[in-house]
């Protein structure tokens, strides 16, 4: 550092903090401080997976969703073996799994699936599609192949089981995926666009606007929210298409959601209003518009990036719920929520606990999610007060 | 008689890899007053919160530190853990402390009653009766009226130098050997800081304990040190008797603190520091009667609207090439009064005529006269808080240049080069212009600002308390900077302060300010020598000395 002056020579702050530090652009400090978040870094790759699933589903799944097997409903999940042994005692690394022999108890009349040592499925990456499995890329490409499955008409592959219909709730789950996701995604694009708008009014005008806004907020969250969605949902006409009911619903989920985020918006306008450097943005003569967007909102898009990721996991919980309650989505759409319908019946579930995978990846999406909200919460501000 | 009662050795304290404080060695003697100066960042609060064993999560990785060396069993606080039963001990019951803020100091839902009897109880084995007694005694000790209402209100009741009586008063509460005391009054007024200066001195002379005095004001170590121990990067780098340090002193950095701070004397008629204004100057900036109440709504049903007059009547001049500052204490109204002459506030009634060149004088309190005319590239405003007044989000290059954008009459590169030309002039390098402003310290970022307000050739320029966050010997540097800016480009300043040495070095005239009125206008020599209100006089009275020899703050013989 050059000092005409000799400052340096005094101040300890100044010599401290000249390091490289100062070459620095908040971009690099940001990452820097996310990057020590070992936890948030471990969620976004997580999330990271679970959105490459969503979007490449058609192609990762195994089976056919929608295939309907008459002999293997309620079919246990099946455990991939590596080691292929034979007769005479050798062994070869070829993944398989075993196929299913049903047994009846004569009593009961239940059937029990076991284990059959004789069928071996072999595991091959990209099998052929199988007759009958059409499958398009995002509605769009035919596929010839898909990522990993087994070969031939009788084989299977059901590593998750299969429900009530005998379809394989793996290649469910990662249908699921993609609309539970994107539920979230969407619902919080349209909360956002109205949080920004209204909150950053409220906060940026104040006075009578404020106040009508946000009394307008606290009574839409005085509502109770599962009544208030189970209405909505209640009113959507019968004969909507899935893709219909699929934006009707984020768009009433986003109507609750924004609430959370206007708040937000509004009281970081209120507290930079007073900042220093806005007043002295203003003396030099910059624009209204101008000082929100140069001078405020960059202050603060980190912490709106970082309250909206904490408000996802509330949309896709909320989504489950409706879709759980029956008052969501609706087969043949398939989500997160929707497969646990499935494991609304006690019997079912006590016979097949494996109904409730859709649960485990709900449950470790949402963490991953709020894991990462954190994250970028305290990496929002690098100039915050343990820096 | 010198019976040490505390015996600092070799103090190392570790932040990390950073040694904070390095190999700190000092003795306090019983009944006297150590003050420990130094700038921000030199270690010595660190040292103090060292010696309580709260100086987490710093570690103490070297030295000793033996409380009562000469008793039989003396403690030595290093060799204890920091939440050990004899640390806890200790704090509080044999060394109190005093913060720099007591508000954050101060539970805000306890009473102060509850948080005095609470230490009494903890460290003496006495009924809760007899401790409540004992709370009220000691509010009556620090002079806190009406001790037995007071007994029961909570801290944000009080002022801040009454909380501040109150920390005392709690950190007093078990009669400790040691007092320490980190900036107790840097966050009070003037006239609040002469009294809680007298009444640790009181105190002190009553219960003869020693007090550890941590302040970066050499003025306060003039007024009322023992010894002194001077502190830079975290090392001791002299002690001696207050008399040596401030006559006598040894180390170059020494010198340079007692310097700087020597600059600030309020005694005497010499002129204030930089090049005069010429001896017939034409008025400038004429403000007339500014009124400014802020309103307040309350209630919800029943509105009531509550009213703070913040400015009545207030006129002041400023000439050209003159310097004009404005003092008075935290309330009084001086920055409103800056703030609605540049229009970030809206004033009531008043008008404040801005001569500009030949024409006809404007005014500029009509809504929106400032930014309409350009005017505000006339008159630039640099803020007190560093740290707040530059956007953390925009490079140093963008900040200065903002106002040039707005003007919209240089080009791109142009504007560059303007800012390396302004950076240059304010003593800052132009490589730096690609940096943030968190790389720079205080008062780097303070020279920033005055680039920003030079930026577009101002003829006024309004400092709102622009060294007041700032280390002695920065703050002198930047008033000189200011004072070179002023030959170089004929400005005029108009300086918000609230410490009168450093008005009195910068300033022609002085107005004083008290409770949104004008108390008087005049010269800085005649109102600092010859003060014509008693409010005034308050004021000059409470200013501490810059040497030893004219302390007059406590006095001398029998503290009443």
């Amino acid at each position: 550092m050059v000092d005409r002056t000799g400052e340096r020579l005094l101040d300890t702050q100044g010599a401290s903090n000249a390091g490289l530090e100062g070459v620095e652009t908040q971009r690099q400090l940001v990452l820097r401080a996310f990057r020590r978040h070992k936890l948030a870094v471990f969620s976004l790759w997580v999330l990271g997976f679970l959105y490459l699933v969503a979007l490449f589903a058609e192609f990762l799944a195994p089976h056919n969703p929608h295939e309907v097997n008459a002999r293997f409903t309620y079919a246990p999940p099946q455990v991939i073996r590596f080691i292929d042994t034979n007769e005479d005692g050798g062994w070869a690394f070829r993944p398989h799994v075993l196929g299913y022999k049903v047994e009846v108890d004569p009593v009961a009349l239940r059937r029990t699936f076991l284990e059959d040592p004789e069928a071996k499925y072999y595991i091959h990456f990209l099998p052929e599609m199988q007759r009958g499995d059409e499958r398009a890329l995002w509605g769009l490409f035919q596929l010839e192949h898909h990522f990993v499955g087994v070969d031939g008409r009788r084989e299977v592959m059901f590593l998750l089981g299969t429900d009530r219909l005998g379809r394989d709730l793996f290649s469910r789950l990662i249908y699921g995926t993609r609309v539970t996701l994107s539920i979230g995604l969407v619902g919080i694009a349209i909360s956002l666009v109205l949080g920004v708008l209204i909150g950053g009014s409220s906060g940026y005008y104040g006075g009578r606007i404020d106040n009508l806004i946000q009394r307008i907020i606290e009574f839409i969250r005085s509502i109770p929210p599962i009544p208030l969605w189970m209405g909505f949902a209640a009113a959507l006409p019968r004969d909507w298409s899935p893709l219909q009911i699929y934006f009707a619903i984020t768009i009433i989920l986003s109507l609750i959601g924004w609430t959370e985020l206007a708040r937000v918006v509004r009281s970081r306008f209120l507290a930079l209003k007073t900042e220093d450097y806005v007043s002295a943005a203003w003396l030099d003569g910059v624009s209204d518009l101008r000082t929100i967007w140069r001078h405020m909102l960059p202050a603060f898009t980190s912490h709106i990036i970082a309250t909206a990721t904490l408000a996802i996991p509330g949309m896709i919980l909320a989504e489950t719920a409706l879709s759980f309650l029956g008052l969501g989505l609706q087969a043949p759409v398939i989500s997160w929520g929707v497969l646990l319908q499935e494991a609304q019946n006690l019997r079912a579930l006590a016979d097949a606990p494996w109904l409730l995978s859709p649960g485990v990846a709900i449950v470790v999406t949402i963490l991953a999610m709020n894991f990462l909200g954190d994250g970028l919460r305290d990496a929002a501000d690098p100039y915050g007060e343990n820096h | 008689m010198t019976r040490p009662v505390l015996q600092v050795r070799g103090l190392t304290v570790r932040f990390d890899k950073n040694e904070v404080v390095r190999g700190v060695s000092f003795d306090l003697n019983r009944g006297e007053t150590l003050c420990i100066v130094g700038e921000s960042g030199s270690g010595k609060s660190v040292t103090s919160k060292a010696i309580m064993r709260i100086a987490k999560p710093g570690r103490i990785v070297a030295g000793s530190v033996l409380l009562r060396p000469d008793d039989i069993e003396p403690v030595d606080i290093t060799a204890h853990d920091d939440d050990s039963a004899a640390m806890r001990e200790v704090r509080g019951g044999r060394i109190g402390m005093v913060f720099q803020e007591p508000m954050s100091s101060l539970s805000p839902v306890h009473t102060i009653g509850q948080q005095i009897i609470e230490t009494i109880l903890l460290h003496r084995d006495v009924t809760p009766a007899d401790a409540r007694a004992e709370a009220i005694e000691s509010l009556r000790r620090v002079q806190i009226p009406n001790p037995e209402r007071a007994i029961d209100q909570y801290a944000f009741e009080f002022s801040g130098g009454m909380r501040q009586r109150a920390m005392i008063a709690m950190a007093l509460s078990c009669s400790p050997d040691v007092l320490i005391a980190d900036e107790p009054t840097t966050a009070l007024d003037v006239t609040t800081q002469a009294e809680i200066l007298r009444l640790i001195k009181r105190l002190q002379a009553e219960s003869g304990m020693s007090v550890i005095f941590i302040t970066h004001d050499m003025g306060v170590v003039a007024e009322i040190a023992d010894r002194v121990a001077v502190m830079y990067q975290g090392e001791v780098v002299e002690t001696g008797s207050v008399d040596d340090i401030f006559h006598n002193p040894q180390d170059a950095y020494t010198r340079k603190l007692i310097e700087a701070s020597s600059k600030f004397t309020i005694i005497g008629d010499h002129d204030r520091g930089g090049a005069l204004p010429s001896a017939n100057p034409r008025t400038l900036l004429d403000v007339r009667d500014i009124d400014l109440t802020f309103r307040k709504t309350e209630g919800f049903l029943i509105r009531k609207v509550r009213e703070n007059r913040a400015l009545s009547k207030v006129s002041i001049t400023l000439r050209e090439g003159e310097n004009l500052g404005i003092v008075g204490e935290s309330g009084s109204g001086k920055t409103t009064l800056v703030r609605a002459i540049v229009g970030l506030l809206q004033a009531d009634s008043g008008a404040a005529f801005y001569h500009r060149g030949a024409g006809e004088p404007v005014d500029l309190l009509k809504r929106g006269a400032l930014r309409s005319l350009g005017l505000n590239r006339e008159i630039r405003m640099i803020f007190q808080d560093p740290f707040s007044s530059l956007n953390p989000r925009m490079t140093v290059e963008q900040v200065i240049a903002e106002p040039l954008l707005m003007e919209k009459k240089l080009s791109k590169p142009q504007i560059r080069e303007r800012v390396a030309e302004l950076l240059d002039k304010v003593g800052l390098s132009a490589e730096m212009m690609s940096r943030y402003p968190h790389a720079f310290s205080g008062g780097q970022r303070q020279r920033i600002s005055i680039a920003r307000a030079l930026a577009v050739n101002p003829r006024i320029v309004i400092a709102d308390e622009a060294t007041s966050a700032l280390d002695g010997s920065i703050r002198s540097q930047i008033l000189d900077l200011m004072f070179d800016l002023q030959a170089e480009l004929g400005l005029s300043y108009i300086f918000v302060g609230h410490d009168l040495g450093v008005v009195r070095y910068f300033c022609d005239r002085i107005a004083v300010m008290r409770q949104g009125e004008l108390v008087e206008l005049g010269t800085a020599a005649d109102i600092c020598q010859r003060p014509q209100a008693d409010y005034t006089r308050a004021l000059i009275a409470a200013v501490p000395a810059t040497r030893p020899a004219d302390r007059h703050l406590i006095p001398k013989e029998g503290l009443a």
